[in-house]
């Protein structure tokens, strides 16, 4: 019994680390509530993930194993982290708002007849008078929600807390039945078109290298990409150039997209529109490549160099490898 | 085939939207309106779904006060058959209030399929189509990239746009379905479509006539403004970026 669960998330018996960011929302949140986490875990075989997330700290793992559970379909999974949160009795419910938990969360709160805060950044007030903060209309302003809800549902925002650490504990972890009804569930899982790539995840990657208009054309991501391997970079995109279909929606960075707050993101060639801002606002250096003085990247950029792209780029990438 | 689809109004996306000069609220005076994108979207995809099935009908929902029949009657002029408006102060709406509104509506209408934005450019939840699809035990595919009927048209399968790429899910119907942006290139409404609109119908329903009560599990309680980036340095050469990136900031 904990007044706090985490939903946790794994990717192929692989834990998806936007869930010990989760984790370190529900550590801010017990220090204000009292009590102890829980952390439930649910699929096929995921043994070693549970076994990873007794790691930190939680006082129980909920490991919930069904056959409806060995690929992901939000009805199922509902279903089983509805009956997980009711086992632990927990009134908060957290998991991170990757695109399962955007997914997937949701139900889970209709389930429990629970209010759900969505992409929450912080944690404010004490006991009975909590509020979460979140971004609206593309992070222009920040709201302060209030649940009215016995239980209240909350997805994180990915960069707004750092993942929590492990603690060395060893917290007991418990098999349970899932309680999907396995008749009710009308969608199969079909499959996955994964964009392979060597390069590091959008979302946890140092460096972001993000294209946008001014690339003019999409074979002229390829400038973009010599500077990315030579920084180990991640590449992003503006809403713009995916809609116009250059590059895959998953580069996407933004109000609609991915949130990303690396140590360095450059940004070649876009204007720096608020749905785009609100996607990398958070990152600690910001660099500028545009050819318009007057692109509002410029205002959020703490260096930035009004300049060709298409001779910048090719030269920064050319200085670093001869570095 | 029928296909019940949102068009939510919404304050125009290009427009950034600030506090009021005492942070007593948003202020919205002069700011325009239009459809969420991303039900321009569910609306195109519901029109190309009905082009090709058999005895189609496409209705179209908008919930807010008198103005949001605009946006049903901008669907209706894109092609949609019938327009409903739930009227409702939309600052006193949460996205479960939304969910359990189309709820009733799709016990009056059994749809085949709802198509809704993934989300609302000005609230940003991204809820609603989870929620209903949960609370009627529908299967759901959020985010869609591709929707293939099947042969019979009593199911689909659905790529969806997710973390790390893209995933395929089928499912049978009545399904709710939520839109991404690649899925389709929204029609602009034409002329003639536009007079037609107007005389396509249109049902008004308020909350106590679905028998529901305005109770919000979720209340937006103030506002504030993000802290602002300040403006850094413009350098002139690549090198001088460099000798910034690797002496100042310390990230090369």
């Amino acid at each position: 019994m904990s007044q706090i669960i985490v939903l946790a998330e794994h990717e192929a018996g692989t834990l998806v680390k936007g869930s010990l960011v989760a984790v370190s929302a529900a550590k801010e949140l017990a220090a204000k509530v009292g009590g102890t986490f829980d952390i439930a875990i649910a699929g096929q075989g995921v043994d070693s993930v549970a076994a990873e997330l007794a790691g930190y700290g939680a006082a129980h793992i909920y490991q919930i194993e069904d056959a409806t559970l060995a690929n992901y379909t939000a009805q199922a999974y509902a279903q089983a982290f509805d009956t997980a949160v009711r086992h632990s009795g927990a009134q908060f419910v957290l998991a991170a708002a990757t695109s399962r938990g955007k997914d997937c969360t949701p139900r889970v709160a209709a389930r429990l007849k629970a209010g759900q805060a969505s992409d929450i950044v912080a944690i404010n007030g004490s006991a009975g008078q909590l509020t979460y903060t979140r971004p609206m209309w593309a992070g222009a302003v920040l709201g302060d929600v209030k649940v009215n809800t016995d239980i209240t549902v909350l997805t994180v925002r990915t960069t707004a807390f750092d993942p929590a650490a492990a603690t060395g504990s060893n917290s007991p972890i418990e098999k349970m039945a899932s309680g999907v009804d396995a008749g009710s569930l009308r969608m199969q899982y079909v499959g996955t078109d994964s964009v392979k790539s060597d390069r590091p995840a959008l979302s946890d990657a140092d460096v972001v290298i993000s294209g946008g208009r001014g690339l003019k054309a999409p074979e002229n991501f390829k400038i973009i990409e010599a500077l990315a391997d030579k920084l180990e970079a991640a590449i992003g995109a503006s809403r713009a150039v995916v809609d116009e279909g250059w590059v895959p929606n998953d580069w996407q960075v933004g109000q609609t997209g991915k949130v990303v707050a690396p140590n360095l993101y450059i940004a070649v060639g876009l204007s720096g529109a608020i749905q785009h801002v609100s996607g990398m606002k958070g990152s600690k250096t910001i660099v500028a490549i545009n050819k318009d003085p007057e692109a509002p990247i410029f205002q959020i950029a703490d260096y930035g160099i009004v300049a060709d792209l298409f001779e910048v780029v090719p030269e920064l990438t050319d200085k670093l490898s001869s570095r | 085939m029928k296909i019940l689809v949102t068009a939510k109004r919404v304050t125009d996306p290009y427009t950034k939207i600030t506090l009021k000069k005492d942070g007593s609220g948003l202020d919205l005076d002069g700011v325009d309106y239009k459809m969420n994108p991303f039900c321009e979207i569910a609306v195109e995809e519901a029109l190309r779904i009905a082009e090709d099935a058999d005895d189609p009908e496409v209705v179209v929902v908008a919930i807010g006060d008198e103005e949001a029949t605009k946006e049903v009657r901008t669907a209706l002029a894109m092609g949609g058959d019938r327009g409903i408006l739930v009227e409702h102060e939309e600052a006193e709406l949460d996205s479960d209030l939304v969910a359990r509104i189309l709820v009733k509506l799709c016990e009056e209408e059994e749809p085949d399929i709802v198509l809704l934005g993934k989300q609302a450019v000005d609230g940003d939840s991204n809820q609603v189509g989870q929620l209903l699809a949960e609370y009627l035990g529908w299967p759901q595919a959020t985010f869609a990239y591709k929707v293939d009927l099947n042969d019979d048209e009593d199911g689909a399968t659905v790529k969806r746009e997710v973390d790390g790429g893209v995933e395929t899910v089928s499912l049978s119907f009545p399904a709710v379905i939520t839109t991404d942006l690649r899925l389709n290139e929204p029609r602009y409404a034409s002329l003639p479509g536009i007079m037609k609109a107007k005389r396509k119908p249109m049902d008004v329903y308020d909350l106590d006539e679905l028998d529901l009560t305005d109770d919000l599990k979720v209340e937006t309680v103030g506002f504030s403004l993000p802290a602002e980036r300040q403006a850094g340095v413009l350098v002139e050469t690549v090198d001088a970026l460099m000798d910034k990136l690797a002496n100042e900031a310390k990230v090369i």
